[in-house]
Order: C-alpha cells, then sequence, then structure tokens
C-alpha cells in the first residue's frame, strides 16, 4: 500500500504544467455538464461556488456532501487525466518546447485562461472573486517589489492604487459617460475599449507621479521612518481625495463603464507579471537587491543607489495604479475609504504570507488570502482573528514567507518533467 | 602625471579631525600600503576618497580631475574600486550576482530593456554573465558562483569580495585589510591574487593592512599613519627602522 502511494505520487512529480492544465481544464468542463445534477442529488442547493467551503461553513452538516461534490468534480478527475496522460502530455509539452518560448507560453496561458474563463462562467460571484483575485495579485507583486526585492517598508501601495483608481475612472467618466457631474460624453462610448488601456496607464502615471513623494525622502531615509513618511502619505491621498468635491469627495465616484472583464483583468495580470518578473531578473533589476543587503556596497559597484530607487518606486507605484484603476471598474465604483488602513493590512498580508522577494510567492500570497477572504466570510468577525493567526503562524515558521527568494523561471515552468522516449 | 593625487586633505567627524593634512601621489602599477594602529583614519581615508565622505579641506584628483563631491558611484565608475574592512557583502545574492552586479554603469539596455527583456538585454546580460565566470575562475571560485553568499566560508567571502571589486574594471583598487581574519593558507592566496591583479591587470594598488609581512612584501612604499596624520612615509626598510613608527605603531601591536 505505502510503495503504491510512493510511485503514484513520484509519478505526479512527473506531470508537466501542460498536464495539470489539461485536468483542470477536463474538471470545469465536467462541473459545466453536470455540476448542477451532481449537486442536487448531493443535496446542495446549487454547485459550491468556491470549492465547497463556504458552504461548509455555512450549515455544517452539508460537509460531508461538499467533499464529495469536490471529489467528483475535481480531485478525482484532475487526479486521473493527470496521471493517465502523463506521457501524452510530456511528449506534447516536449514538442511546444521546441518551437519558440513564446508559442509554448501562450499555449499555457490560452489554457489557463479558458480553465479560468469556465470556472468563473457558472456565476457572477465567481467572477467577481476571480477578477478582484487577479488584481491582487497585481498589487501584491507591485508591493513586492519594494518590501521584497528592495527591502524597504512601504505602506503607501493603498495610497498608489487611489490614484490609479480616481486618475482612470476620471478619464474614463469624463470622456465615455453621460454623468451629472462631468457632463455628456465626449467620445462615442463604441471608441471605449479601445481607449481603456490608455485610461489604465493614466491612472498608473499618476500614481507614479504620487510615488515621487515617497520616493525622494527614500534618498536619505530607511527602515521605520520611511514607513512612517509611506503611511502619512496613504493618509494624505485619502484625506486629499475625500476633500475634492469634484470626484464627490467621500461619497465617491461611481458610473465606470463596465469594460475591465474577464479577459482584459487577465491580460493585464499576465502584462504585470511578465514585466515585473523581466525587471527583477536583470542586473539592472537585481540592483534593487544590492540596495536592500547594502547600500554603501551597491555605491561603490557603481550601482546609481538614488536612480535605482525612483525608478522602483515609480515602477511598483505604477501597477499598483493600474490595479486600481482595473478595481474601479470591476466594481463600477471607487470611494476614498476603500483604500484605507484595512487595504493596507490585506496586501502586506498577502505579501509577508505568500513570500518576499519572489513572484511565485506574490502569486501564492494573493491567491491564498483572497479566497481564505472570501471561504470565510460566513464566520463574519472570526475571519479577521483566523487570517492574522495565520499570518502569525507563518512569521514564526517562514519569517520570509512560504516561498520567498525563488526566482520564476518560465522557461523551467513550461519544459517537459519527462524525457518523452521512456515509457512509463 | 600620477592616476591618484590626493592635496592637503583633511576630514572632520564634528570636533574630531580624523584626517589631517593627507597627501598622496600614486600612478598605475604602483602598490601603496597604509599602515598604522588602529582609529588612525586609515578606513576614512578610503571612504574620502570614494566619495562616502566629502573632504573638509583638500583635493581629490583623479585622472587631473577633481572628484571631491561626486557621488560614490560616479567615482567608482571612474575606475576607482574597493573592498570593506569588515566585508560588505549582499547576503541574499549568488556569488555570480555579486560580480554581475560591478558591472551595473556600463549596462546600455536601459529601463526598456530590464522592462521587455529585449534581444539587446539579452546580449549584453549574457556577455556580462561570461565576463563574471572568466573572473570567478580566476579567483579559484568558479565552482561557488550558484551559492548564497551567507552560506560561504570566511575566506571565500573575502575572494567573493575581491572579484566584485575586480569586475567594475577598476585602475586603482582599494584594498582596507584583505586579510583581516584568514589563515595562512588563505593568506597565501590572497596575496597571490593581490599579486597578480597587480601585474595583469596592471593596475594601481592601495593598501590597508596590519600584517606587517605582508605590507613589507608587496608595497613599494609605505606610509605610516597616526591620528590622522602620516608620520612616516619610506620604502618597508626605512619604515621598519623609524622609531616614530616603532613608537607610534610597532610598539603598541607586535608585527608578526
Ligand atoms: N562615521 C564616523 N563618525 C564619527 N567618527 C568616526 C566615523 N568613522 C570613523 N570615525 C573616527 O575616526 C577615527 C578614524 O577611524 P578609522 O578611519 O576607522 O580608523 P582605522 O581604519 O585607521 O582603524 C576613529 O577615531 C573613529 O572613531
Ligand atoms: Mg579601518
Amino acid at each position: 500500500m505505502r510503495a503504491w502511494i510512493r510511485t503514484s505520487t513520484s509519478a505526479f512529480s512527473q506531470v508537466p504544467l501542460l498536464g495539470w492544465l489539461f485536468g483542470a481544464l477536463i474538471a470545469v468542463a465536467l462541473e459545466h455538464l453536470v455540476g448542477t445534477p451532481l449537486a442536487l442529488a448531493l443535496g446542495l442547493p446549487k454547485i459550491p461556488v468556491l470549492f465547497g467551503f463556504v458552504i461548509m461553513l455555512k450549515k455544517p452538516i452539508l460537509i460531508p456532501s461538499a467533499i464529495l461534490y469536490v471529489l467528483c468534480i475535481y480531485v478525482v478527475p484532475i487526479g486521473v487525466t493527470t496521471r493517465l496522460s502523463i506521457s501524452r502530455t510530456n511528449r506534447l509539452a516536449a514538442e511546444l518546447f521546441r518551437s519558440p518560448i513564446v508559442i509554448s507560453v501562450a499555449v499555457h496561458l490560452a489554457l489557463l485562461y479558458a480553465i479560468l474563463h469556465m470556472w468563473a462562467g457558472i456565476n457572477d460571484y465567481r467572477l467577481l472573486v476571480l477578477k478582484l483575485t487577479l488584481i491582487a495579485i497585481m498589487v501584491t507583486l507591485s508591493l513586492n517589489v519594494i518590501n521584497g526585492y528592495m527591502g524597504e517598508f512601504s505602506c503607501s501601495h493603498p495610497g498608489f492604487m487611489a490614484l490609479g483608481a480616481y486618475g482612470a475612472s476620471v478619464f474614463t467618466v469624463v470622456l465615455f459617460v453621460d454623468d451629472r457631474l462631468f457632463g455628456a460624453a465626449i467620445l462615442p462610448p463604441a471608441l471605449g475599449p479601445f481607449m481603456f488601456p490608455i485610461a489604465l496607464i493614466l491612472g498608473g502615471l499618476v500614481a507614479s507621479l504620487g510615488a515621487l513623494a515617497v520616493a525622494i525622502p527614500s534618498f536619505r531615509t530607511r527602515g521605520d521612518y520611511l514607513a512612517i513618511i509611506s503611511l502619512a502619505f496613504m493618509f494624505i491621498v485619502k484625506s486629499l481625495i475625500e476633500n475634492l468635491e469634484f470626484v464627490r469627495g467621500p461619497r465617491g465616484l461611481s458610473g465606470q463603464p463596465d469594460w475591465a472583464n474577464l479577459p482584459t483583468v487577465f491580460l493585464w495580470t499576465v502584462i504585470c507579471v511578465w514585466i515585473i518578473n523581466n525587471f527583477v531578473r536583470c542586473t539592472m533589476g537585481k540592483a534593487l537587491n544590492a540596495v536592500r543587503d547594502n547600500e554603501m556596497a551597491a555605491e561603490a559597484m557603481t550601482v546609481n543607489t538614488r536612480r535605482t530607487k525612483i525608478v522602483a518606486f515609480l515602477f511598483s507605484a505604477f501597477w499598483a495604479g493600474v490595479a486600481g484603476g482595473l478595481f474601479a471598474h470591476v466594481l463600477g465604483y471607487v470611494n476614498p475609504g476603500t483604500f484605507g488602513i484595512q487595504k493596507l493590512a490585506e496586501v502586506l498580508a498577502m505579501v509577508y504570507f505568500g513570500g518576499l522577494n519572489s513572484v511565485y510567492g506574490a502569486v501564492v500570497g494573493a491567491v491564498s488570502i483572497s479566497l481564505l477572504g472570501e471561504v470565510l466570510r460566513p464566520l463574519e468577525i472570526f475571519k479577521w482573528i483566523i487570517i492574522p493567526l495565520l499570518l502569525i503562524l507563518v512569521m514564526i515558521f517562514r519569517p520570509t514567507g512560504l516561498i520567498a527568494f525563488k526566482e520564476l523561471n518560465v522557461t523551467n515552468l513550461v519544459k517537459p518533467k519527462q524525457n518523452p522516449d521512456e515509457e512509463m | 602625471m600620477p592616476f591618484l593625487r590626493i592635496q592637503e586633505m583633511s576630514h572632520d567627524f564634528g570636533g574630531l579631525r580624523a584626517v589631517h593634512n593627507y597627501n598622496l601621489e600614486i600612478g598605475l602599477g604602483q602598490i601603496r600600503g597604509l599602515i598604522g594602529p588602529n582609529g588612525a583614519g586609515k578606513t576614512t581615508i578610503f571612504n574620502l576618497i570614494t566619495g562616502i565622505y566629502m573632504p573638509t579641506e583638500g583635493e581629490i584628483l583623479l585622472d587631473g580631475k577633481k572628484i571631491n563631491g561626486l557621488q560614490p558611484h560616479q567615482i567608482a565608475s571612474m575606475g576607482v574600486s574597493r573592498t570593506f574592512q569588515n566585508l560588505l557583502l549582499w547576503r541574499h545574492m549568488t556569488v555570480v550576482e555579486h560580480v554581475k552586479m560591478a558591472h551595473y554603469s556600463k549596462i546600455s539596455y536601459g529601463l526598456f530593456g530590464a522592462f521587455f527583456g529585449t534581444s539587446k538585454r539579452q546580449r549584453e546580460e549574457a556577455e556580462i554573465e561570461e565576463k563574471a565566470y572568466t573572473l570567478l575562475e580566476m579567483m579559484g571560485i568558479r565552482h561557488l558562483s550558484d551559492q548564497v553568499v551567507l552560506n560561504l566560508p570566511y575566506g571565500a567571502q573575502r575572494r567573493v569580495e575581491m572579484a566584485r571589486a575586480l569586475a567594475t574594471e577598476p585602475k586603482i583598487l582599494l584594498l582596507d585589510e584583505p586579510t583581516a581574519g584568514m589563515n595562512p593558507e588563505e593568506l597565501v592566496q590572497i596575496m597571490d591574487i593581490i599579486r597578480r591583479a597587480h601585474g595583469e591587470l596592471g593596475l594601481a594598488i592601495l593598501l590597508i593592512e596590519h600584517r606587517m609581512k605582508v605590507v613589507m612584501e608587496l608595497c613599494e612604499i609605505i606610509q605610516t599613519l597616526d591620528f590622522g596624520q602620516v608620520i612616516a612615509e619610506g620604502t618597508p626598510k626605512e619604515i621598519q627602522n623609524d622609531p616614530k613608527v616603532i613608537d607610534a605603531y610597532l610598539g603598541k601591536e607586535r608585527p608578526i
């Protein structure tokens, strides 16, 4: 028995990423086909939205049904298909691997998108959670650039998000929406989706501009003092927006056109991960690590530390701003209250839970804390006891987070895990 | 004309005059020694040359150009490199990353290349990497290239620092007690490396060193510093027999 378990788990270690994606695709397709009848047959009111966790917490009596559902729809199908197709998916992965890396990556991303699309197609709540999770990945990664890669403690990211959210929202609402505050639309709404990237980039640039207020003090201050400056920045942005009547102050700005559909959010997340991962892996990006580990040595080795800091802050703020823009358009409403200390706690939790100085860590942190936040929603107040408790445990046992200091190497990721010639 | 010329340089820390009317002329291919008891101001002189502090008085000329007031990284990219007395490595970075980082000022792919991973960047990074491996080979630490420096023994860390300093392709190298804490075997190796850096690369080297054996063997001319002032300057032989030096330095710490 034990030997059997060992051989079967070691077989799973040979499943290439492609195999897992195929397995997941089968699972979500299965859910589309038989999800509802199965759920009803098991006595569940409808398809469990987040892997059954929400329903388990709401109605403990349904725990066995929910577990059974997850087993039937996700665990068993994924396990069986990946296991059975190991040699085939490896051969396919090898084939793809021989073609230019771009093609291989594009195929993997297309599969991933298909999975997410189908998974989120079950209901609107899933779609919303998915979009917000993707946005959380962007914010976490951008904060990781400062707190992880450069080793400063920035508390300003909710502020950057707010700047991006308002920058992008004002742009789209003024230009494309008949609005009581800003008057009739200036451009035809049909142009909108093409202009949406511009709106997001604009939001990002506004955030970058704001980031100068933290970047310049960072030349002379480090550590706690800079953390306090950045915290002050966050509060200043918040109260600034609260006092700006032309964006309706604390009541918030609504009416953003719904251009932030899943493909758009997915694409921006991919671009964000790709660019940040490019940056942190080259010598110019590694200069952030040098500044973190020893600034004096960095200067002595010709690294322009001021430039490095400015670039890091502006770059990081840009992506937080883009994420903020997407956030505002996903919800169709934004108010300054959102970008306060609670948001900060949430993003910091994602960064430190997932792991510093690591793209994997940022993704893992953002996804797990986002999902956990949703799953634990039925527990209401206890949610804010369980999540911090988990964070404390991680900090005790892995002070740098779950997956810290691990480089994301795309080539290794899409590589076949088994020599296609040797048969299983 | 000497490559580095320092004229009447003084530096105060608050009320303490750490360096007083210091003069130095050093040409390419020369090795100079700087000795003196602890707290004499040797490290401060290095920090002044490399721009970490700005001299209160005096001038520092590099190749005829005045460099006081420039940022440390600017001075470094003009060909002044150094090691630190207390090993300032980047604790989470690997050995090869250290050496690659020292090429920072020569990177020409710019932010665009950094963000989008252009082919120009791939080419440049590959070149930098190749150079880094050659240097690590020369320093005898190629096999450690993917190790995080934190995990390395002390002697290896010293060598990484030396490799990193050489990777900036300097014309003058400032070594601050490079043999501190080394065992006799490591000592021989590091002396060999210094000789080769001098012989093969034709660098000017300014060496702060506590072990008399090392300075006496390597340096052509030695300055002795005490309370921020040069109290003696000359060949190893002259220095060894100078009563002032014996008084200030050799008297306090037995020569090795
Ligand atoms: N940053 C500083 N601030 C104040 N005093 C300093 C500083 N750095 C060095 N000193 C003082 O300057 C003197 C020379 O120090 P240093 O150059 O480190 O000596 P050495 O390297 O010769 O042992 C010492 O008295 C030391 O205490
Ligand atoms: Mg010293």
